[in-house]
C-alpha cells in the first residue's frame, strides 16, 4: 500500500519536473474552447446553449494529450521493468498511473473548466451541474486513457492509435455528461444522468486497471 | 558460503528444463541450473544466445514455454508480484530519470527509506543532489547498481552489469556482490567480461 502511494508521489514529482505537459493540456483546453465562438459567432444565446458540450469535448481531447507519454517514457528507459518488479501487481501500477494522470491533467482541467464555461456564457445555474459531471467524467477519462495507453504501448505509431482506441470508448461518458447539463438547462432532474455517469465510473474503476495491467505485462515481454 | 545452504531454511533457486520464446523463435531450450544461498552464476554465450531472455524469464517478465522454476522447491512464478519482491533486476537500460536528482532516482526502490549508504557504496555520495541528466553513462550504470542493495531482495538478476563501468566501479560491484552473498543472497549475471564474483558457477548458452 505504501508502495502504491510512493508511486503516485513519484508520478506527481516527475510531472512537476516536466510541468510543460500539464500546461500544454490546459492551454490546448482553453484554445480549443476559444475556437468555437470564433467559428460559430459570439451570440450569447446560441453560445450558452452549446457551451457545456464545448467544454466537455475540449476536456476530452485535452485529457488525451499527455497519454502517450504516460507509459512511453518508462517503457523506453527500462523503468517499466523496475515498476513491474517492484512487488506491486500490474493492475495497481496502472491504477497509480491513472491517479497520477487525473491529478496532473484531470484536476487542472476541472479547475480550468469553470473559467472557460463562464467565458462561453454558460448560465450560472448550469455551472454546478457541468462541473459536477466533469468530476466523475475526468476520472473515467483518466481510467480509460490509462487502459488505452497501456494497450498501444510498444506499437508503432501508438500516438495515432491511442485516440482512435479511447475516443469511441469515451462516448458514453460524453453523452451522460452533456445530457446532465442539457437537462439542467430546461429544469429537468439531472440526478439520473449523473448517476449513469457514476455507473460508468464504477464499471471502469475495476476493469480499466485490470486491462491496463495485463497490457503492461504483455508490453514488457 | 556452501555451509550457509546446508542448514535448513536457506534459500535455493532451481531451474528445470526451461524453454522460452522470443516472438516466434525458441531462444531457450533445456536450461537447468541450481543455485543455493550465497551462490553466484555467470551466464555466458555469444550475442543472441538468450542470456537477457533467460534473465527476464527468471524475473517473471517473460512467461515460460516449458519447464519449471522453483524457489525453495515451490513454483516461483505462481504469484508474480510475490516473486518480484524477492528479486532485484538490472536490465540493459538503467531506468534513470533525467529529471530526478541522483538520490530521487533511488527513492522508489528504497521505499522511502535512506539512500545515502547505497549511493556511497557505488561512490556517488557527493553527487546525491545532482540532476541525473548530468551523469555520464558509467555513472548512470552505477546509479542503477545502487538500486540493488536497496531492494533487500535475496536474488539479483544482472544483465551485463559491467557495461560502461571503470575498474574502480567493477571493484565496487564485486564488493556489493560479496556483501550480498555473505548475507545469504544469490547473484545471476549475464556477462561477456570477467566479473569479480569469486567461486561463481558458469552456465553456457548457445
Amino acid at each position: 500500500m505504501t508502495l502504491f502511494f510512493l508511486l503516485i508521489a513519484r508520478e506527481l514529482r516527475l510531472s512537476l519536473r516536466h510541468g510543460a505537459d500539464t500546461l500544454a493540456a490546459l492551454l490546448f483546453f482553453f484554445l480549443a474552447g476559444t475556437l468555437f465562438p470564433l467559428a460559430i459567432g459570439p451570440g450569447p444565446e446560441e453560445l450558452a446553449r452549446i457551451a457545456p458540450g464545448i467544454v466537455w469535448v475540449a476536456a476530452l481531447l485535452a485529457a488525451l494529450l499527455p497519454l502517450d507519454r504516460l507509459f512511453g517514457a518508462d517503457f523506453e528507459d527500462g523503468a517499466l521493468d523496475q515498476l513491474l518488479l517492484s512487488g506491486l501487481p500490474a493492475a495497481a501500477i496502472a491504477l497509480a498511473k491513472a491517479c497520477g494522470h487525473w491529478l496532473t491533467t484531470g484536476l487542472p482541467l476541472l479547475l480550468a473548466a469553470g473559467p472557460l464555461a463562464l467565458m462561453l456564457r454558460v448560465r450560472m445555474e448550469i455551472l454546478p451541474v457541468l462541473l459536477g459531471g466533469l468530476l466523475p467524467g475526468t476520472l473515467a477519462l483518466s481510467l480509460l486513457g490509462t487502459a488505452g495507453a497501456a494497450i498501444v504501448l510498444g506499437a508503432r505509431r501508438g500516438g495515432v492509435l491511442l485516440p482512435l482506441l479511447v475516443l469511441p470508448l469515451a462516448v458514453p461518458v460524453l453523452i451522460f455528461g452533456t445530457t446532465a447539463s442539457a437537462a439542467a438547462a430546461v429544469h429537468l432532474p439531472v440526478r439520473p444522468h449523473l448517476l449513469l455517469l457514476l455507473a460508468v465510473l464504477a464499471v471502469l474503476l475495476p476493469l480499466a486497471p485490470l486491462a491496463a495491467g495485463a497490457a503492461l505485462r504483455a508490453a514488457a515481454e | 558460503m556452501a555451509q550457509a545452504a546446508a542448514h535448513q531454511g536457506a534459500d535455493w533457486f532451481e531451474a528445470r528444463d526451461l524453454a522460452a520464446f522470443r516472438g516466434e523463435r525458441l531462444v531457450l531450450e533445456g536450461v537447468s541450473f541450481r543455485l543455493v544461498a550465497g551462490g553466484a552464476l555467470l551466464l555466458r554465450g555469444p550475442n543472441g544466445a538468450g542470456k537477457s531472455t533467460l534473465l527476464r524469464v527468471l524475473a517473471g517478465l517473460i512467461p515460460l514455454a516449458a519447464g519449471a522454476l522453483l524457489w525453495r522447491g515451490e513454483d516461483a512464478l505462481a504469484d508474480l508480484s510475490h516473486h518480484a519482491r524477492r528479486l532485484a533486476y538490472l536490465g540493459h537500460q538503467d531506468a534513470v530519470k533525467p529529471g530526478f536528482s541522483v538520490a530521487e532516482n533511488l527513492a522508489f526502490a528504497a521505499g522511502g527509506g535512506d539512500t545515502g549508504a547505497a549511493l556511497a557504496a557505488v561512490n556517488l555520495g557527493p553527487l546525491a543532489d545532482l540532476p541525473a541528466r548530468f551523469l555520464s553513462a558509467g555513472q548512470r550504470r552505477r546509479l542503477a547498481l545502487a538500486r540493488l542493495p536497496l531492494t533487500r531482495a535475496p536474488l539479483w538478476l544482472l544483465d551485463e552489469p559491467g557495461n560502461g563501468l571503470d575498474d574502480a566501479a567493477i571493484k565496487a560491484l564485486g564488493a556489493l556482490s560479496d556483501r550480498h552473498r555473505a548475507a545469504g543472497g544469490m547473484v545471476i549475471a549475464a556477462t561477456h567480461h570477467d566479473l569479480p564474483f569469486p567461486g561463481a558457477a558458469q552456465l553456457s548458452l548457445t
